[in-house]
């Protein structure tokens, strides 16, 4: 029986824009029902159309039915009943879904109180019921904490148990773990999954992230400039997409588990909701155009086993057994020259020694006092060759930004040695610092923070060249521009006229600027939709072989790491946890850390995703301004609390500090007792929390 | 590239092409129009007292007999170059010393914010009373500079504080990490992102300015008589406002012109200059 049943449902904002163009579909008791789509393809509006939560400008048309009734045009008296009792939703970011000045509890109590009929106290209690149940440590004291005093998990968590206060029918999840960890993540899927099991709720899960999908849900949607494209059981829709849109999405996501070789990246970008192609709105992105898919758009069609796919050609891919793969373009990435010598040879761009950097932690406000230490970033060591990626991983807060920093800056460490190029930062004078900032150069995170949003985007790449003093510098720009997949014309432009993953090609190409021999990348594609995160992979790919390039890669998706880097180290608190070769990090990791990290990621695949066995971490990354004695990660071990009192007081005593495994020529573990396993590929075995 | 491209998309806006063809209208009138009249502003017909706007007198007489026509122009020279100077340094200065103050940060901040703070609490009118008497000699261009000197303050507190918010960004740190000099990176990088704000300063500061100067014109500071300025024509001319009109309407007329013309100039440039409006 079905809870909610959406038919037709459509969304116009104020300038024709169709926001949501005929969205059906049905969730039944106990289902979970993903909705996946890039940024722009209407999955949020949808749902905000649902409770009702649209600006009044908005146009809503078409059928909403919760348990037969009609929610569309309803009043908003008639849907405060329903919102927070049937129909709860979870939001992306949990830190403004609370109100900064009530306590957590109060905020949950309030939410019982509105629907039922309770008294303070009870209502009181049942709010610590509600966070034990979702896993809070402590619930009757955390239950008078401020939201600012939770992390973004436990805030996530709190947010899980006010959403199922009143037992509702439904959940909408709107993006609920994009902004936490992956080991975070993976601890509140699974209380999500509680969650589910104790009220018998439907979900709507809405999320970019195939790998959550995969894990979560039974059924799935696939939507694409506002309307759904493809929808279907999960297995189904994942090893037999027979829509040209789901194939390349599925062929362009980097997976721990997979090959090498360029990435299958979707050209172009989806189109504006103002300006939709006639006919089929993938069909300018689309290798399998035909001229009949310009005519009209094709509709919503069933084809048995519970699928409906909006293609014309969907017979036609599903009798020859296509793929993404097949169909669409792989690009042919230039093999790299350098790498053919062997790494010992090859000259160091960057090496850290032993790199630390605290920072004070000062109280008082005239007469400021130092009352403790941040530990940021405390000793790490690595090194980079010539043509070589390294990757430096790890959750946030654990010091991969400060480690970035204390490189660029090119100043002398507070302890330790920063060496570019042979030239160690502590001896700089300034003309060889600006001289050496030349052959080191960094690509951010954001691309829309990244670019002087009032300067041209021909200035922004000049302005590198004009700082260093270079002659012909709009010759160089469009030799820029064309080198990242741009056209020179786009000179003139301000940086607000480009899409995301043009702008990031943009930051590039001002990176790029200088001819640098390093680059620094922190977290380049994380802003970016799957779609177009192929594509800048390649560029990135292309350009180290090519040009001779070596990269610094900051990243927490350590799918992307393992598509792009040669070695990766892992970080935790500030220390290395884990350093070595790509391959032996990946498939033998050896720091219980690691392990836990790796066996987290989701994998875009439903049958892996189903038998694997999770190692979830308890608890948050602990403060870097008290860390732990010994190893830092024991707190959090999985392996720590396995160990017997004699083993484990070495952990409290003593700092592990990397130590070469004797199975690899290239892999370093920080644990007393490292042990290889491999936790992707799962098997039976290991140890379940 | 980019004064290229901001002098391309301004010349394409309607707002600043109409303003900036008013405000020109408006210099040529002030500096080219009282050779057109028959009258000097210095000339008194005494026949004509106060006599109403005709073909020999065009704007009226004054109750000396001074013919408005040529004293409202007379005036209007003055006023548009002490408003136009006054807004320019004032924001000018509240740009530099709030950017330089949130950018650098420490002592430079604290040093900058504690003599904003210091002019902040100075009764300005004050201090120009004081001052005034000793520069009676010298040039009025003087007057300009005292009326800007105390004009800044607030703007810099804003700009201070955008500035602090700005400088975290990533493009900010992509500048400093190509190594281009920091005072390079205020000018270039956070200067032109608080343009929207500056710019509606500088044009408010000019309409601010000639009231100003004529607040203390009519204390006897300032455009001393006989020299006039618009605002000297505006508080007299307002006393007999409804008995006779063209003492007033004129000058005060004139004042909204120029500032009108000042604030479609302003508005075109903040269009122009801001990659998110559509010009």
């Amino acid at each position: 029986m079905s809870i909610l049943q959406v038919r037709d449902l459509t969304v116009t904002f104020p300038g024709d824009i169709q926001a949501v163009r005929g969205v059906s579909y049905e969730v039944s008791r106990g289902e979970v029902l993903g909705i996946v789509g890039e940024s722009g393809s209407g999955k949020s509006v949808t749902s905000l159309a649902i409770m009702g939560l649209l600006p009044r400008d908005a146009v809503v048309s078409g059928s909403v039915k919760l348990h037969d009734r009609e929610l569309i045009g309803v009043d908003e008296d008639e849907l405060v009943k329903v919102r927070g009792k049937s129909i709860s939703m979870i939001f992306q970011d949990p830190l403004s879904a609370f109100t900064p000045v009530y306590t957590i509890g109060d905020q949950i109590a309030e939410a019982v109180r509105i629907h039922q009929k309770m008294a303070k106290d009870k209502a009181a209690k049942r709010a610590v019921e509600l966070l034990d149940l979702v896993g809070i440590p402590h619930p009757d004291v955390r239950a008078k904490s401020f939201p600012h005093e939770f992390s973004g998990g436990m805030r996530q968590r709190a947010m899980i148990a006010m959403a199922i206060a009143n037992d509702p029918d439904l959940l909408i999840c709107d993006e609920p773990t994009t902004a936490l960890d992956v080991t975070i993540q993976a601890q509140v899927l699974e209380v999500l999954k509680t969650a589910q099991r104790e009220t018998g709720a439907g979900i709507v899960m809405i999320t970019h992230d195939l790998g959550v999908i995969a894990g979560m849900a039974d059924r799935v949607l696939v939507m694409y400039a506002g309307r759904p494209v493809e929808q279907g059981p999960v297995d189904e829709l994942y090893y037999r997409p027979r829509m040209p849109y789901t194939m390349g999405l599925l062929a362009s996501i980097p997976r721990i588990d997979g090959e090498e070789g360029p990435l299958v990246p979707i050209e172009g970008n989806p189109p504006s909701p103002a300006a939709l192609p006639p006919g089929c709105p993938f069909a300018p992105r689309c290798p399998m155009r035909i001229d009949s898919c310009d005519e009209e758009e094709p509709p919503l069609t069933p084809i048995g086993g519970g699928r409906h796919v909006a293609c014309i050609r969907s017979r036609e891919i599903e009798h020859k057994g296509l793929t993404g793969a097949d169909v669409f373009p792989v690009p042919v990435i230039p093999p790299s020259d350098v790498v053919r010598v062997p790494r010992e040879q090859r000259p160091t761009v960057l090496e850290l020694d032993g790199l630390v950097r605290h920072y004070p932690l000062m109280k008082g406000a005239v007469f400021k006092r130092r009352v403790g230490t941040v530990h940021a970033v405390d000793g790490i060591s690595f090194d980079i060759a010539e043509g070589e990626t390294l990757a430096l991983v790890g959750e946030s807060g654990c010091g991969k930004t400060t480690t970035l920093q204390q490189i660029m800056r090119l100043e002398p460490p507070q302890g330790g040695r920063v060496v570019v190029l042979g030239k160690d930062s502590a001896h700089l004078d300034r003309a060889a610092r600006k001289s050496l900032r030349g052959d080191l150069q960094i690509v951010f995170q954001d691309p829309m923070a990244a670019l002087d949003p009032r300067m041209p985007v021909g200035d922004i790449i000049a302005e590198p060249l004009r700082a260093h003093g270079h002659k012909d510098v709009a010759a160089r720009v469009a030799e820029l521009l064309s080198l990242v997949g741009l056209a020179p014309e786009h000179a003139e432009r301000y940086p607000q006229r480009f899409s995301g993953g043009q702008r990031q090609r943009i930051g590039i190409a001002r990176a790029l600027a200088l001819d640098p021999k390093l680059l620094v990348l922190d977290e380049p594609v994380s802003a970016l939709d799957v779609s177009i995160q192929a594509g800048v992979i390649n560029l990135l790919e292309k350009l180290k072989n090519t040009l001779g390039l070596s990269y610094l890669f900051v990243a927490h998706d350590l799918a992307v790491v393992r598509h792009l880097a040669d070695r990766v180290a892992v970080m935790y608190l500030g220390k290395i946890a884990e350093i070595g070769a790509v391959a032996n990090v990946y498939d033998r990791p050896a720091h219980p850390y690691t392990q836990a990290l790796l066996s987290a990621i989701p994998l875009p695949d439903p049958e892996m995703e189903r038998t694997r066995k999770r190692i979830l971490l308890e608890g948050d990354l602990p403060s870097p301004a008290d860390p732990p004695s010994g190893c830092r990660f024991r707190t959090r071990c999985p392996k720590f609390a396995r160990l017997s009192e004699a083993e484990r007081r070495r952990c409290v005593d003593e700092e592990p500090s990397v130590v070469r495994l004797a199975s690899a020529a290239d892999h370093g573990a920080a644990c007393h007792y490292a042990e290889e396993i491999e936790v992707i590929t799962a098997s039976g075995d290991q140890e379940e929390k | 590239m980019r004064s290229k491209v901001v002098i391309g998309r301004l010349f394409r806006n309607r707002q600043a092409r109409y303003g900036s063809i008013a405000l020109i209208l408006l210099v040529a009138l002030a500096y080219i129009g009282p050779f057109l009249g028959s009258y000097d502003w210095t000339d008194k017909d005494f026949l004509a007292f106060l006599s109403p706007p005709s073909a020999d007198h065009w704007w009226g007489t004054t109750t000396i007999g001074q013919d408005m026509y040529a004293v409202t122009l007379r005036g209007m020279q003055k006023s548009i170059i002490i408003g136009l100077l006054v807004a320019l340094i004032s924001t000018g200065l509240a740009a530099v010393v709030g950017a330089f103050a949130g950018y650098f940060g420490g002592w430079v901040d604290k040093f900058l914010m504690w003599g904003v703070d210091l002019l902040l609490v100075l009764p300005s009118f004050l201090i120009i009373a004081i001052i005034s008497p000793r520069l009676r000699g010298a040039t009025w261009l003087w007057f300009v500079v005292l009326l800007a000197a105390f004009a800044w303050m607030i703007t810099s507190r804003v700009v201070r504080s955008m500035t602090l918010s700005l400088r975290e960004r990533e493009y900010v740190l992509a500048a400093v990490y190509m190594g281009i000099p920091r005072w390079k990176i205020i000018f270039r990088h956070i200067v032109p992102n608080l343009s929207s704000l500056l710019i509606i300063d500088a044009t408010l500061n000019v309409s601010a300015a000639v009231i100003g100067e004529a607040a203390l014109s009519f204390f006897g500071f300032g455009i001393q008589p006989p020299d006039v300025s618009l605002g000297t024509l505006i508080a007299e001319g307002s006393r007999n406002a409804t008995g006779y009109p063209w003492l007033f309407a004129f000058p005060a007329g004139l004042l909204v012109l120029l500032v009108l013309s000042i604030n479609l100039i302003g508005d075109g440039l903040r269009d122009a200059l801001d990659p998110g409006s559509n010009s």
